[in-house]
């Protein structure tokens, strides 16, 4: 009878990729937020390292980034060693950055001109292995760009972080295509935290997670990152019976 | 007998040419040097050696008073094209030399526009600048001074008029040299640049049998060659900063390769692979049969102890990827930002050199930044009570948006000490935030009261995320 089941080459090969993923899965450690009710939600406990994430804007936020850019920075803020910040647009103001946690010694800006050479930056900084961070603007990411990129970091260990941005907001539906990246963030500005007294409070976004690998999708309502680069969750809800599923219940409707 | 003359004897009526006593009589006072061709050839060699470490692989001097670069593969590490030749003229017009640069589509072309061309600097694309020649006079052409009268006395006047005329009749007048030197204008005829060599240069060479054109062997090559240079200068304490790879083909053309690194380096394989980025650019055309390969730029390297601590964790080095990066796109556009003492936020930040030491400073945080700043303000239309109040509503990019909350003025002066103008102007900033959420950093010029420190109107200049 023939069982290709008991053949020795088949049988040698599945330990092989047994071994391969066991080994990747090893690797899959988190960057914690913090914030329990996010980490809960990665796999690993936190943002995968080693691997590829996506950011975007909401609404009219899509052309600007601005919210996106301070998450990335105070992700970045809370790795080791310098980052790598790749460009198209030069708009990027340092000194919010450094409000983020974002240090200026630790920032290396690269002004690629085009999207090429930015995707080229981005993969030659993630291939490294020496960088903490690195996060690139790009307004088109194609699956196979995506991949290399994600094989990049896992083969370093290193964050990449792809902002996406778009010149329009109609070419912003270029979200939804696929890609190989381990999480997809989708981060828009809310109204800002009320004060007793005149004056802007601390800025609250939405923060969508929009695609996890081996997660699910979840909402969460946090303040901005702070001068160290962490997120809070907005004050009302951190003790009310509303704080503990509140990512659980957002995910659900 | 005059042979040069500044721009202020030329308004006195002077010319080149005329017996120096006459040049006396017209001008009273006339300050006159003796020539030196000796002297001038060696400050032009200094000059292109200069031209060597700063812009391109291969630059030689073009007596007497030309340089010629090989720009091919170096202008995008200075910006554009034009911004290079900018540059290249405001540097020596600081160190008091007037000089007017051209980029065209061969050597012949570039001499005719930088000399006969009508403005200081000017960029011809290679299709374009057999056709734009044609309207240059004759004496652009580097014939002899006498040929040219002679042309001039047939009534040739314009490059395009010889160039229409039959060759064979103008070859039996005038000999080989016109047609060659026409040939080589209009780029038909390939004419190799022999860069300039300082004496005590550190190169080595490698001398091919047979022409080699296959890009492993050439990448095979480049590394025996830096390989080679990496012992040189580890004889002399020294570590490269500037690789010049030359690439000699048999059809008398010279190709190059130029790469610079951000700290001295003698490291071979280091050095081999940034090299060997690049040779995709070479064209080998029919085969190479000479390699150069040069350090034009080189500093002192000592060997350094390795500093090993139980402790410490050690930070990683990048140097490496910060030289492959800036290989790639240029050096200026790799970069870290550094704090600057001003409350301008456009002047609040400086470029520098991505392996500057880390001082530590940062801006002082007490006001939010918005994350992107708009390269230059843009006007809104605002609804709002003077003097100190932000405004109720603004509308920028033709939508209107509804304040409802905001944080402000944050008085911003401007700096006296740069400008007259600069004097009492002022900037209040607010930082505002509208229904939806999203928040701005807006400002008026002018302190809401006084029209003197600024026009009162209102700007959008950043947004916070």
């Amino acid at each position: 009878m023939n069982t290709p089941v008991t053949c020795p080459g088949i049988e040698e090969l599945r330990a092989r990729i047994r071994r391969l993923e066991s080994a990747a899965g090893r690797r899959r450690l988190g960057l914690p937020f913090g914030i329990k009710a996010i980490d809960q939600h990665l796999p690993g406990g936190g943002l995968a390292l080693g691997a590829l994430h996506e950011v975007a804007g909401g609404s009219n936020d899509t052309i600007h980034a601005a919210a996106a850019a301070l998450f990335a920075a105070g992700i970045a803020a809370r790795t080791k060693g310098k980052v790598l910040w790749c460009l198209t647009r030069p708009d990027l103001f340092a000194p919010a950055l450094a409000q983020a946690g974002l240090m200026p010694g630790r920032v290396i800006y690269v002004e690629a001109g085009d999207e090429k050479s930015v995707l080229i930056c981005f993969e030659e900084g993630l291939r490294h292995g020496g960088l903490g961070t690195v996060v690139a603007e790009v307004a088109r990411l194609s699956l196979i760009a995506s991949r290399r990129l994600q094989l990049a970091a896992e083969s370093s260990g290193t964050i990449g972080i792809a902002i996406r941005r778009w010149r329009r907001p109609a070419e912003a539906a270029d979200f939804g295509q696929p890609t190989a990246s381990v999480t997809r963030w989708r981060v828009s500005v809310l109204p800002a935290t009320p004060l007793p007294v005149p004056g802007v409070g601390r800025p609250r976004w939405l923060l969508e997670l929009i695609r996890c690998r081996a997660g699910v999708s979840a909402d969460f309502e946090v303040e901005a990152c702070d001068a160290k680069g962490r997120l809070a969750l907005p004050s009302e809800l951190v003790h009310g019976p509303a704080a503990k599923d509140i990512g659980r219940r957002r995910a659900a409707s | 007998m005059v042979l040069t003359l500044d721009a202020a004897a030329r308004r006195a009526g002077l010319r080149i040419g005329m017996p120096a006593a006459k040049a006396q009589a017209l001008v009273p006072g006339l300050i006159m040097r003796d020539a030196d061709p000796a002297a001038d050839a060696k400050a032009l060699d200094r000059l292109a050696l200069w031209a060597l470490q700063r812009y391109a692989p291969v630059a030689a001097s073009d007596p007497p008073d030309g340089l010629v670069i090989d720009v091919t593969g170096a202008a995008h590490l200075h910006g554009e094209e034009d911004s290079m030749l900018k540059d290249m003229v405001n540097r020596l017009a600081s160190s008091g030399l007037a000089a007017r640069a051209a980029i065209a589509g061969s050597w012949g072309a570039a001499h005719a526009f930088a000399r006969y061309g009508a403005q200081a600097t000017l960029v011809i694309t290679a299709g374009d600048s057999a056709k734009a020649i044609l309207g240059l006079p004759i004496a652009a052409l580097r014939l002899p001074k006498t040929m040219v009268e002679d042309l001039s006395v047939l009534g040739f006047t314009r490059i395009g008029e010889l160039a229409a005329k039959p060759r064979a009749p103008l070859a039996l007048r005038f000999g080989p040299e016109l047609g060659r030197r026409l040939d080589q204008a209009m780029g038909r005829l390939s004419e190799p640049i022999d860069p300039v060599r300082p004496p005590d240069f550190n190169e080595v060479r490698r001398v091919f049998a047979e022409p080699i054109g296959a890009p492993e062997t050439l990448a095979r090559y480049t590394g025996k060659l830096t390989d080679k240079l990496c012992e040189a200068l580890e004889a002399k304490g020294l570590g490269a900063r500037r690789l010049d790879l030359l690439f000699h083909r048999v059809d008398n053309r010279i190709e190059a390769i130029r790469i610079g690194t951000a700290r001295p380096v003698r490291d071979g394989a280091r050095l081999t692979r940034l090299l060997c980025d690049k040779i995709a650019t070479i064209d080998p055309g029919f085969g190479i049969e000479l390699m150069r390969l040069a350090a034009t730029l080189a500093e002192p390297l000592a060997p350094k102890q390795m500093v090993s601590s139980l402790t410490e964790e050690p930070e990683a080095d990048i140097s490496h990827l910060i030289d492959t990066l800036a290989n790639r796109i240029g050096e200026q556009r790799l970069y870290r930002c550094a704090a600057v003492e001003s409350d301008m936020p456009e002047r609040s930040v400086q470029k520098i050199a991505a392996v500057a030491p880390d001082t530590g400073e940062t801006w002082s945080g007490l006001w939010p930044r918005p994350a992107r700043l708009l390269e230059r303000p843009e006007p809104i239309e605002t609804l709002a009570v003077l003097p100190d109040h932000p405004p109720v509503s603004f509308t920028w990019r033709g939508i209107r948006r509804r304040v409802t909350c905001a944080d402000g003025p944050e008085r911003v002066f401007a700096e006296w000490w740069k400008h007259d103008a600069e004097l009492i102007a002022v900037r209040d900033y607010f930082q505002v935030e509208d229904e939806a959420g999203e928040r701005f950093w807006i400002f008026r010029a002018g302190d809401g009261e006084d029209a003197a420190t600024g026009s009162q109107r209102w700007f959008l200049h950043g947004i916070f995320g």
